[in-house]
């Protein structure tokens, strides 16, 4: 008989629904959906496409772990629980979706850059009270 | 439809009120402008009240102070645009014939939380962790884009600032009113990227109201009704990017086709507008995207002194502006933008804008704008954007 006492084993859990996480860190990505319909290309899954009102078909991708910098920004006023400066990006994939993200430089107008590329990882990037551990995507410089 | 007119307005000095209640502010906002109108709740058909932080019952609360006479309340929510989408559906509520007399009110308090309060188990937010997704990052990466694309430097975008803030001066109902000359808005503590403290707007408290009727009814209570020319809702087509940086422009650009076709009018009769400048940089993209000059050129324009109150630079600001002009172009429009001291000045509480921001270009239509008048002003427009995406615009003309 299972001990009602016992504590659930911590878990490891991405931090966004479109993170897949694998056996170790090298092998997480990010996922997306293609409208077979209209070509619209998400982040995540998707049910009806926002671009043509159809339901699809979706086909999922494995996004790209290469992206460039559409646009960044240095981020000095932060919410209070993250370490401020830090520069962040609109990241486009070559698999026509961006994502939002950190992008790990020293956060100064010159080592941010139009356009310049980057590749994404994953880490740990924060735990909850009953010890789960969540895992976030970033970007640095190829 | 039958033609809407604005019989009375009001705003109340934005700031922070920590000692009143909000429905005490809206009500009074409420009280105000039925005062401007000469009329009383007993001429209320019907109540749109606009708030975001308290939507329940907001609209209530405004008349168990102002008046609980029965009437039908509507309370809206739409991001930034909560005020004017509620003065919204007060015009067709006239429009339509349903009504001759309603009132909208917006109102917020937002005290001195803005928007970086964390909201839910910190572990799980994205906030910082995997991007920033709070209103500075969006809009200095919105910025970003326009330099991106034309080569706008920052201190483009800072003059938004220093003429905004030079016209608050002139403004007793604005939450600051206080100058801040070039090297003082690039050497503010730095916010986001473009964008600067002095770059962003302050948050608070206030209300604004408007009392609507039909044209018909209008003329019984003023000789100088404004006219609501056009009145348009917009919310965000998809465009690729939208759903990770917020598309501000297109839903925008949307919204002027509609709003110049609907008022039979083009960009350079527009005596004045009042945009929506939560940030610097966010100004810039609108002055493009409203039409008041080119794709590109929205360095130039705000450099050129054209958006200025007496669309010129003033001369102590002259020496600032210069290294930034660029003395062969020629504006295309001459419309006064922000005479109000803008968001940046005026404070943003949140539900109050939109309706403050009619209430603004109401007050230069019938000349009472005192030291920060624009001259003749005969038509202006309102614009507001709420992110999510709600962009208004209204029209109005005297």
């Amino acid at each position: 008989m299972a001990d009602a006492n016992a504590q659930a084993e911590p878990q490891i859990r991405p931090i966004v629904p479109f993170l897949r996480l694998g056996n170790s860190r090298d092998e997480d990505y990010l996922f997306g959906s293609k409208c077979k319909n209209c070509g619209a290309t998400y982040v995540g899954s998707r049910r009806y496409c926002g671009a043509c009102s159809s339901e699809g078909p979706f086909e999922e991708k494995r996004l790209s772990k290469d992206g460039e910098v559409y646009v960044w920004s240095i981020i000095h006023q932060a919410t209070p629980y993250v370490k401020a400066p830090y520069a962040v990006g609109i990241i486009d994939l070559p698999d026509g979706v961006s994502v939002n993200s950190n992008i790990e430089v020293e956060p100064a107008p010159e080592n941010l850059k139009f356009g310049m590329k980057v590749k994404m990882y994953t880490e740990k990037v924060s735990e909850d009270r009953e010890g789960n551990s969540y895992i976030g995507y970033r970007f640095r410089p190829a | 439809m039958r033609e809407v007119a604005i019989v009375g307005v009001s705003m109340i000095k934005f700031g922070r009120y920590p000692d009143r209640d909000v429905a005490d502010l809206a009500a009074q906002a409420g009280y105000q402008a039925l005062s401007d109108a000469g009329a009383t709740m007993k001429d209320v058909e019907a109540l749109y009240s606009g708030n975001l932080y308290s939507t329940s019952g907001s609209g209530q609360r405004i008349l168990q102070h102002l008046g609980q006479t029965g009437i039908p309340v509507v309370n809206v929510a739409n991001a930034c645009a909560t005020g004017s989408t509620a003065f919204r559906e007060a015009f067709f509520a006239i429009a339509s014939g349903a009504y001759d007399a309603v009132m909208a009110v917006g109102s917020e308090q937002m005290g001195k939380q803005g928007l970086l309060g964390s909201r839910g188990d910190p572990a799980t937010s994205l906030e910082g962790r995997v991007g920033s997704y709070m209103m500075p990052a969006v809009f200095g990466m919105a910025g970003m884009e326009h330099m991106r694309a034309h080569g706008t430097q920052q201190e483009h975008f800072a003059l938004a600032s220093v003429k905004n803030h030079f016209h608050s001066t002139a403004n007793p109902l604005a939450q600051y009113q206080k100058e801040s000359p070039l090297d003082e808005v690039m050497n503010s503590r730095p916010i986001a990227y473009p964008n600067t403290l002095l770059m962003c707007c302050p948050t608070g408290d206030g209300a604004a109201a408007a009392v609507l009727m039909s044209m018909e009814k209008a003329r019984q209570y003023t000789t100088k009704p404004i006219k609501v020319a056009a009145s348009v809702l917009t919310s965000d087509p998809f465009t690729p990017r939208d759903l990770t940086l917020p598309d501000v422009n297109t839903l925008t650009r949307n919204a002027a086709a509609i709003a110049y076709k609907q008022a039979g009018i083009e960009p350079k009769d527009l005596d004045m507008v009042e945009l929506h400048d939560c940030f610097a940089t966010a100004e810039l993209l609108h002055y493009e995207n409203l039409g008041l000059c080119a794709t590109g050129d929205a360095g130039k324009f705000v450099a050129s002194g054209a958006p200025w109150i007496g669309n010129k630079i003033p001369t102590r600001y002259q020496e600032d502006v210069a290294p930034f002009a660029d003395k062969t172009y020629a504006p295309p429009t001459h419309t006064v933008v922000n005479a109000s001291g803008g968001l940046l000045s005026k404070g943003h509480p949140l539900g109050a804008t939109g309706v403050a921001n009619i209430a603004e270009i109401v007050f230069h239509l019938r000349g009472q704008a005192g030291d920060r008048q624009v001259q003749g002003a005969k038509v202006g427009m309102a614009h507001v954007i709420g992110l999510g995406s709600a962009c208004t615009l209204h029209v109005l003309t005297a």
